[in-house]
């Protein structure tokens, strides 16, 4: 029999502290590896691989919510673009593509977020040097509908799959429109697998996101910096384009033909942002300057206010949680010292007995090591096999409450370093009953 | 192997600080190989004397010879090895360890010498004191005799070179008590092995050649 041999006789002699006391290493640890395993997904979500472009164009404000709304549909967008400004920005010699891009609503089933967009947002690259692949057809008629992978997954729906929507104003009420799948998205380990591409057209076309002329206007000429109509004038300019596009939303009955296209006035039309690839790399910095001189609007690079984010707040949070959970692997350390020491008095003769039969002090040592170590360690292992589990069962949850796609096969390195810091915890907490039991004299605790 | 005393002392200091004599032995010898019968009336010092031998107790003063090393000068790292490898010793308490099988406490005397663990070896001991149908069962499962029994297959498991037994069958029934005293003479003889055995039992000690009564050669009162 090996000393690890008797060390496990011996926790098993106390099977309920040993059991208690593994465990509550091994439910610290598997929080820690949560953490690492959700913090490395947040690392791998929001790097540079997700997404593809330059530049972010919106209003002015914060760039971090920019990304946020534009790239993640995490947060709603708060103000828009008027269609005009993006015309003029996408005539810029400079500008390799400009994709316009609307969002706010979502589906009725499942709560995905819609992305009204064109179709050339499909033929850019989704994220470094990848493309789009697509199963069905790019949308071509306004009420057409594209959808990710994990929307067809999640929903069930395919090509043919009809849908409405979810109005993302204050009101939610249900779009009457109905969309009509005619493709399916592959699988891109990115926000566009859970998201619904509509034609731009088709989202103007949705009752209630057009504004009304009065309203419209106003905003664009408070936009452009251009003075405010009088009464009169707003009155005069409000009746020309009524009159001009004699087809008034508002009014209508929602069974209109969806194959026929229905004009919207560009003053009614507003875009969240514009995916701006640019032509050079400075040529990107040279637009996202003269946005900064000009109207509302700025230009970002994605990956700056991203990385921000995982420094600043992610980080700190990500650090926290370590420490806490660290703590956490301390505090159950202390439990094992507790259980083993308290052990020692009740040992004393065992000790004593092993010792007349030849084990030396550094042995009865080495046993008591022994068993500390292996409840590190052993509660060290099933940690990491229930952090794991528990990402495997929290995953679908995590998905559908933040949109993080977490694929629970991930594996962060870091989770190593726990091996070698357990051993050392084991050790430590171990040496004090050791030494206890390196000190016992026989003669005294044989007949004790 | 032989075993030499020489001017051996030990007291024992009582609660009240008062010093009580056990042992006060100028000189004890045995050959090798030899068997000596040890009796002694109750209180007398022969567990005391059986633990000094092993080197489990230290003599207040004198020597303890095994086989011309005089063992409470070696270190003690090493006497512990030595105590594993030369010496068995069946406890007049046994000293079972309880959270252990009975093959695994005769696995757990192999364990802290430098011989190989043999489970083969342990079984068959186990099955020469008539235990083979008892392997799996711990201490607490066990009647005193059968943990007596244990104790027995134990101190043989090492191939010792010295045999110390104290009233090894001094809770068995007399079928069982040949048994054990057979089996432990006719090892200790095949092997050349010194035996020395405490016992109360006058069936017992008739058997040895030689047999020496502790208050012969102790002179404790001399020690007050
Ligand atoms: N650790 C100790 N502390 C104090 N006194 C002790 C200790 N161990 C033994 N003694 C005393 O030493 C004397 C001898 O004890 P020992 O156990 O050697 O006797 P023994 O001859 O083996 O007796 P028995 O036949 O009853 O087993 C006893 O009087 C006992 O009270
Ligand atoms: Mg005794």
């Amino acid at each position: 029999m090996n000393l690890a041999v008797i060390a496990w006789k011996n926790l098993q002699q106390r099977a309920l502290a040993s059991s208690l006391t593994g465990i509550s290493i091994a439910l610290g640890v598997m929080l820690m590896v949560a953490v690492l395993v959700i913090s490395s997904v947040l690392d791998a979500t929001f790097s540079q691989r997700t997404i593809g472009y330059d530049l972010i164009v919106g209003p002015k404000g914060s760039d971090l919510q920019l990304v946020l709304s534009t790239v993640y549909h995490i947060t709603p967008p708060i103000e828009n673009l008027p269609y005009r400004f993006y015309r003029e920005f996408a005539a810029d010699p400079r500008i390799a593509s400009a994709i316009p891009i609307a969002i706010g609503d979502t589906t009725e089933v499942g709560g995905f977020p819609i992305v009204g967009t064109v179709p050339q947002y499909f033929l850019e690259d989704y994220a470094p040097k990848r493309k789009f692949l697509i199963r069905g057809n790019t949308l071509r008629r306004p009420f057409d509908a594209l959808i990710g992978a994990h929307v067809a997954r999640t929903n069930g729906w395919d090509i043919g799959s009809t849908f409405k929507l979810i109005h993302g104003g204050s009101d939610s009420h249900v779009h009457d429109e109905e969309f009509t799948v005619v493709g399916v998205l592959q699988a891109t380990g990115t926000p566009n697998d859970k998201s619904v591409f509509v034609h731009l057209d088709g989202f103007y076309l949705i009752q209630g996101h057009d504004k009304p002329f009065d309203e419209a206007i106003k905003r664009e000429r408070e936009f452009f910096g251009e003075p405010p109509l009088t009464e009169e004038e707003l009155a005069a300019e409000v009746a020309r384009l009524k009159k001009k596009y004699s087809h008034d939303h508002s009014g209508h009955d929602h069974g209109h033909d969806h194959d026929h296209m229905e004009e919207v006035p560009d003053l009614q039309k507003e875009v969240t942002s514009i995916l701006v690839n640019a032509k050079t790399p400075i040529a990107a910095n040279l637009i996202a300057g003269d946005l900064k001189k000009g109207f509302k609007a700025m230009g970002v690079n994605p990956i700056i206010p991203m990385r921000r984010l995982m420094v600043d707040v992610l980080g700190g949070v990500k650090l926290l949680l370590l420490v806490l959970t660290g703590l956490i692997v301390a505090v159950s350390g202390i439990g094992i010292f507790v259980s083993i020491y308290n052990s020692m008095s009740a040992r004393r003769r065992e000790i004593a007995i092993m010792r007349a039969l030849g084990a030396r002090r550094s042995t009865v040592l080495s046993i008591v090591l022994a068993e500390s170590i292996m409840l590190c360690l052993g509660g060290g292992l099933l940690g990491l096999l229930l952090g794991h589990g528990l990402i495997l069962l929290a995953a679908p949850m995590v998905e559908i409450r933040t949109g993080l796609l977490i694929n629970p096969a991930t594996f962060d390195p870091s989770e190593l370093i726990l091996f070698p810091v357990l051993l050392l915890l084991g050790s430590l907490v171990g040496l004090l009953p050791g030494l206890t039991a390196y000190r016992t004299d026989v003669a005294d605790a044989l007949n004790g | 192997m032989t075993l030499e005393l020489r001017n051996l002392r030990k007291s024992y200091r009582e609660p009240g600080g008062r010093s009580v004599p056990v042992l006060n032995i100028s000189e004890f010898r045995m050959g090798d190989g030899e068997q000596v019968a040890l009796i002694g009336e109750s209180g007398g010092g022969k567990t005391t004397l059986l633990n000094i031998i092993a080197g489990i107790t230290t003599p207040d003063a004198g020597d303890v010879q095994i086989g011309g090393v005089n063992v409470g000068q070696l270190p003690e790292a090493i006497r512990d090895r030595f105590r594993a490898d030369r010496i068995g010793y069946v406890f007049q308490t046994f000293h079972l360890l309880p959270a252990f099988t009975a093959l695994e406490n005769v696995l757990l005397g192999m364990s802290f010498s430098g011989k190989k663990v043999d489970r083969q070896r342990a079984t068959q001991l186990l099955e020469r004191v008539g235990l083979g149908h008892r392997l799996t069962h711990r201490p607490g499962q066990l009647s005193v005799g059968e943990q007596q029994r244990v104790s027995v297959a134990r101190a043989l498991a090492n191939s010792p070179v010295l045999l110390l037994a104290d009233e090894p069958t001094a809770n068995v029934d007399p079928a069982n008590q040949q048994l054990v005293l057979d089996l432990l003479r006719d090892s200790c003889r095949e092997h050349q092995v010194s035996l020395l055995l405490v016992t109360h039992s006058l069936d017992v000690s008739r058997q040895f050649d030689r047999v020496e009564r502790l208050a012969d050669f102790n002179r404790r009162e001399a020690l007050a």
